[in-house]
């Protein structure tokens, strides 16, 4: 079959050699150039102040971009206004600065060229590159239909490419963070409380008095607010109970520490149901006052107790009935934390039901300490003719399967992209924005077939990641520090606005998102759509709409304002919620209705062959996914991932600490690179764990390449989960591969 | 068990995974300035006992090279800088408790010392040479008129060069295996030795070789004595000495320690010296030389040795 | 007046936001550092448990570095802040090698350098960047000599540690734990 896309590999084909605009870039490894900058014991120079908000990930905590005389950005300090993150960054927002300074930034637009049989990138100007999109986006809209164009999207960039696409008349907008990774915890809570846990979730981890955290790993998955407020937690005492069957760095601050045996998570939770219930210390009057289902509930887990649990998940009885009364004690001041990454064994959101319903067993729901009621300040949109309505939406892709996804679920998007006779919704073109589908998105096959038969694949990046090495365009956008965009409005415990404004020119050729929008719709004849010339006047619009100006904006960064509503249930008075009698449905009736559990049951997942080993992934709080992964001042923090085997694993295999691994799973998939050994007591004898992001193979990303193993390929067995399609990914196991394998030819 | 890691994946040059900041320069220097002093410190005692005439070679033609040596010596000391271009702050203070200041004024001393020394001598050794200045000859008929005195400051100078060469590492307490008081006189022993094997290989007088042969094999006696001493110290001390003993007890270091410097720069030289004054015919080069070769890389191997070892981590 | 540090290991995450924080505030170049998180476990799974520490130099009281430094470039400033004048360094290393904590390297540009409890904020009256950048606020800067200090109170209240105390230096940066 001849592959029409060939994932092209350059090492330098003089990207962006010519083509620097704004300003030289010194950047310093090693010989600081700049004595001035030095920030010892001379005075510092006059710097600008810019505020902006970070997009290292998705909390967007607010700051501010220190920017020095010479252009270069010097620090980036959080804004002491900023409720998100108290005027402290996390790592990754400090060492934001090296995502602008990275050198191997995109840096011109690129176009895919065949030359002497080979397929090779071109750079190409701006208006080449974006007159090909609008011409093959209008070919694909003549031929098929402008539903056929689909965008996948992670991050502030996306909301323009979403408004482009819905102009055009497509409403396939896909982020893999929904399938991938929260999908299934706001499918479960939505089932239960009647909406999700938001994002940032609503956790009031700073009031509580007892936190469970069952599959979730705050301290190394580097939640800013969420940090901070258990370290709060912490200095007033809250109980900690950890369920991890690695010692994490949570786990370590725990008072209980439960090594539970990895997949058997929703045994413990159903054997906590019933202590609570059996014995009877669940929170009585507000199970009474705001549930429903409850005697079903107490039917369905009558035989699921400590004993029962013990056998599956090796916790002892006691430690299951001693966590329960912890957590009762603390009602309603206790929060189960729902997690974020919940897509592991197929049946996640049935688990996350279950603490959905542990949470209601115990109040927590709208109580101090445990989930309060987000707010968000309201900013108008910017006026626009009303998009046209699609003949069909990714709803169609589904074909009957995940009735609760409320968002697209990116494998039936990627699935509508192969050509089938007779296939009624062909999905013929892709925008890819700010997420890397080739290192996120399991069932690689699938995905490769879908790339190789779309009409027209866009790539919308900082960076050059896998993903770029696919697409027919390459779009170099600028970083968050180089550009306007959307005001910050997240809700959460406070309403509050934040500016992000660019503290420095776009360096090279790259442009902002909005640019990138703006341009592709005016060619599509959609410039009503963009009624402006530059952002910054959507921005003063905005602002002006809710007596606020820019000006203003610039000077504070955020603004806070009082709330409208209470951000607990108020004493005395009552609270419905959205599901739809208004009470908590610890029974599902929609999941019956539907041919699903009404209630969460056990089943046993597969268990790793005799000389194979869980593979549980995670993350690093100096990282996020592999954004970072090149990243040079987070790079010198953790520059590669390791794989943690336990001591006596590793005498069995003979492995010594700082040795490096292949690593082959169960389906024959070896490893790209070979993996640092980490020989450690954290990790149990079952399971390796890796920090994922890491086994960059895209040869422009000069330091990453090679670094460290990425635990994406060897993720080859997906369980799909049959309630809204999320990708469960915890089912993989690997051995260990001492000398270098045979190198397979790769497609 | 306990693991220990950065996790902040610290790896700085010279300093991680252990630590080395000096590099070949020092070793260097320290042996030449024990030898330097080794050399010195003989020339002033058999002056101040009146022995010129018997100990010609110690007296006056060792001391030739001390000026040589002293400065490149000095040299050594200055590649090993890393911010050379300020290395004159060196002689704008004095700081009595660092010995890398006492190095310093040391050498500044005892530089011109060992050049006036051997100039006093240069024309008895080569009687073509010409001082060209009147000032000059003036200055080396005083010398030559108060060696006596002048030899005393020399040899306690002498003495002082060859215990700082210990010192300076001793100082070190952060290093565990610098941290003993036997460095001083240990290094100060086996600097005297490398001078007296220096004076016995420019010797061409059998019984001034035969003097200086003995009073090798007492230093080099002396000198076992202290290493046995250093590590029974060792071995009796905190953990992280013990680990530091171990390096050259069983560790990377016990092959060449063993081999080049006790072996070969100590018993075999002692043996082979003991040996000629019995009687038996034995090259005169061969321990002077085995004796040079021990102490430079018994000062190579402390340096590198002392820098692996460390309190933490 | 007499500066310390007073981190706390129970918050402590290991995010070496303090490493990044100083690197960007102090333009350390890539690949140095003048702080650093080290992490230690002990025990056997499942009964095991680890440690983290920020570390960084311990402007001792008993400096071994000050005392040690030929040309005075090593020495104390407000406070009891141990800093390297870099016109005066020679980049002889002797304090590099009198250090038992491991806390100076060899700048690129010749001079020894160090952490600084970065001395040109404190002296706005600011805490150092590590030390405002935490996340867990787990750090606490200030003076030992005033009682109404955070830090003091801090030392009142909790057991602490320090580094290699058998080392004699008296180092001023307590572990709580």
């Amino acid at each position: 079959m001849h592959s029409r896309r060939n994932f092209i590999k350059i090492s330098s084909i003089g990207i962006g050699a010519t083509a620097i605009t704004g300003g030289a870039i010194k950047w310093a490894i090693g010989a600081s150039s700049s004595q001035k900058l030095s920030g010892g014991l001379k005075s510092s120079p006059v710097w600008k102040k810019v505020p902006t908000y970070c997009e290292v990930c998705f909390w967007k905590c607010a700051g501010w971009a220190y920017v020095t005389e010479d252009g270069q950005i010097q620090k980036i300090i959080g804004n002491n206004d900023d409720p998100q993150c108290n005027g402290r960054l996390c790592p990754r927002g400090t060492g934001g600065v090296g995502m602008f300074s990275d050198p191997d930034r995109l840096k011109t637009p690129l176009i895919r060229v065949s030359k002497d049989g080979e397929q090779t990138y071109r750079e190409a100007s701006w208006d080449e590159a974006l007159d090909f999109i609008a011409k093959k986006m209008k070919e694909i809209a003549e031929k098929h239909g402008p539903e056929s164009m689909a965008l996948f999207n992670h991050g502030s960039s996306g909301k323009y490419f979403t408004h482009l696409l819905n102009a055009f008349g497509s409403n396939n907008v896909a982020a893999p963070s929904f399938a991938q990774c929260r999908g299934p915890r706001d499918t479960g809570f939505d089932l239960t409380f009647g909406e999700s846990v938001s994002s940032p979730e609503v956790t009031d981890i700073r009031d509580t008095r007892c936190l469970v955290l069952i599959g979730s790993h705050i301290g190394e998955n580097m939640h800013n607010g969420q940090v901070q407020e258990m370290s709060e937690a912490i200095d007033k005492g809250a109980v900690i109970i950890t369920v991890d069957p690695r010692l994490s760095t949570a786990a370590s601050k725990s008072k209980y520490w439960l090594p539970i045996k990895p997949s058997t998570d929703l045994a413990l939770l159903l054997s906590w149901i019933h202590v609570l219930i059996y014995d009877d210390i669940y929170n009585k009057e507000y199970v009474a006052k705001y549930a429903e289902g409850f005697n079903e509930l107490k039917e369905h887990v009558k035989d699921y107790t400590p004993e029962w649990a013990y056998g599956i998940t090796t916790l002892k009885p006691e430690l299951i009935r001693n966590t329960a009364r912890e957590m009762a004690n603390a009602a309603p001041s206790v929060l189960i934390h729902p997690g974020r990454h919940a897509s592991w064994y197929g049946d996640d959101v049935q688990r996350s039901r279950a603490i959905a319903i542990l949470n209601g067993l115990l109040g927590s729901w709208g109580n101090r300490g445990g989930l309060f009621f987000k707010e968000g300040f309201k900013i108008p949109e910017f006026p626009h003719p009303e998009y046209p309505k699609p003949t069909w939406s990714w709803q169609n892709t589904l074909n009957g399967r995940y009735p609760f996804a409320k968002e697209a679920v990116t494998n039936t998007i990627i699935e509508a992209s192969i050509p089938e006779d007779g296939k009624e919704h062909q999905i013929k073109g892709w925008i890819v924005s700010g997420t890397n589908l080739v290192v996120s998105i399991p069932l690689k096959e699938q995905l490769m077939k879908a790339m190789q038969s779309l009409d027209l694949l866009v790539v919308v990046d900082t960076m050059p990641m896998e993903i770029t090495g696919f697409a027919d365009v390459v779009l170099p956008e600028c970083t968050y520090l180089e550009r306007y965009d959307d005001l910050r409005a997240t809700a959460h415990r406070e309403p509050t606005l934040a500016l992000r404004m660019p503290a420095v020119e776009p360096l090279y050729e790259t442009k902002p998102a909005w640019w990138i929008s703006k341009q592709i719709g005016e060619r599509l004849g959609l410039g009503a759509y963009y009624n402006y010339t530059d952002f910054k006047e959507v921005l003063e619009w905005q602002l002006k709409q809710v007596d606020l100006s820019l000006n203003e904006m610039e000077r504070v960064g955020v603004k806070k304002f009082a709330r409208k509503t209470p951000v607990y249930i108020q004493p005395g008075l009552d609270h419905q919620f959205k599901t739809a009698s208004g009470k908590i449905q610890l029974f599902s009736h929609e999941l019956e209705g539907a041919g699903f559990d009404p209630m969460p049951k056990y089943t046993a997942h597969a268990q790793p062959e005799d000389g194979f080993y869980r593979l549980i992934y995670g993350r690093a709080p100096m990282h996020t996914f592999s954004r970072t992964a090149n990243n040079r001042n987070l790079v010198a923090l953790m520059p590669e991932n390791a794989v943690w085997v336990n001591p006596q694993v590793a005498e069995l295999w003979g492995l010594k600490k700082d040795q490096y691994v292949w690593l082959k799973n169960q389906d024959g998939v070896v490893s790209n690179f070979p993996v640092k050994v980490r020989v450690t007591q954290r990790i149990r004898w079952d399971s390796v764990y890796i920090v994922h992001g890491f086994g960059h193979h895209h040869k422009p990303l000069t330091y990453a390449f090679g670094r460290g193993v990425n635990d994406t390929e060897l993720i080859t067995s997906i369980k799909i989960d049959p309630i809204m399609g999320g990708t469960g990914m915890r089912g993989n196991f690997v051995t260990f591969i001492k000398d270098k394998p045979r190198q397979e030819a790769k497609s | 068990m306990k693991e220990e890691l950065f996790v902040s994946g610290r790896n700085i040059p010279n300093i991680d995974p252990y630590l080395n900041i000096w590099h070949w320069q020092i070793p260097i220097y320290l042996f030449l300035g024990g030898l330097a002093a080794g050399i010195l410190f003989f020339a002033g005692v058999f002056t101040i006992l009146g022995k010129e005439h018997k100990m010609q070679a110690t007296v006056k033609k060792a001391p030739m090279i001390v000026p040589f040596a002293l400065i490149f010596g000095l040299f050594m000391l200055f590649l090993d800088l890393k911010h050379k271009l300020y290395f004159w702050q060196l002689y704008t203070t004095i700081r009595l408790e660092s010995p890398m200041g006492w190095g310093a004024w040391v050498l500044m001393i005892m530089t011109p010392i060992s050049i006036i020394w051997a100039a006093s001598y240069v024309r008895e050794l080569f009687p073509k040479w010409d001082w060209k200045f009147k000032f000059l000859y003036t200055f080396e008929a005083w010398v030559i008129r108060n060696r006596k005195i002048i030899a005393w400051p020399m040899a306690i100078y002498a003495v002082i060069l060859g215990i700082y060469t210990g010192i300076l590492l001793s100082a070190f307490n952060a290093r565990p295996l610098w941290n003993t008081a036997i460095l001083g006189p240990l290094f100060l022993v086996s600097g005297m030795s490398t001078g007296a094997a220096t004076i016995i290989m420019m010797s061409k007088d059998h019984k001034e070789r035969k003097i200086m042969g003995r009073i090798d094999i007492l230093l080099i006696i002396i000198e076992l004595f202290f290493i046995v001493h250093l590590f029974m110290g060792f071995l009796a001390g905190p953990e992280v000495q013990i680990d530091a003993a171990n390096l050259f007890l069983g560790g990377r270091f016990t092959a060449p320690f063993f081999a080049f410097v006790v072996m070969l720069g100590l018993i075999f030289p002692v043996v082979l010296e003991i040996l000629e004054l019995n009687g038996f015919k034995v090259p005169i080069y061969i321990p002077a030389i085995l004796v040079l070769i021990g102490g430079l890389v018994f000062r190579f191997l402390m340096v590198e040795a002392g820098q692996i070892t460390r309190y933490l981590y | 007046m007499r500066y310390a540090m007073a981190i706390d290991t129970r918050k402590c995450v290991g995010c070496s936001d303090c490493v990044v924080a100083c690197q960007t505030e102090n333009n350390v170049p890539v690949g140095f550092c003048r702080d650093w998180v080290v992490e230690v476990v002990d025990g056997t799974y499942p009964n095991v448990s680890i440690e983290l520490r920020s570390e960084r130099c311990n402007h001792c009281d008993n400096s071994p570095c000050v005392r040690c430094c030929p040309t005075g470039a090593s020495h104390f400033e407000d406070g009891g802040i141990v800093l390297v004048e870099h016109s005066k360094c020679i980049g002889c290393g002797a304090c590099i090698e009198a250090c038992p904590y491991d806390a100076r390297y060899s700048h690129p540009e010749g001079y020894v350098d160090k952490c600084t409890f970065c001395i040109h904020r404190v002296r706005q009256g600011l805490d150092p960047a590590c030390v405002s950048v935490c996340p867990t606020k787990c750090m606490n800067f200030g003076d030992l000599d005033d009682p109404n200090s955070k830090i003091v109170n801090v030392l009142k209240n909790r057991k602490f540690k320090s580094l290699a105390p058998e080392a004699g230096t008296k180092p001023q940066i307590f572990y709580l734990v």
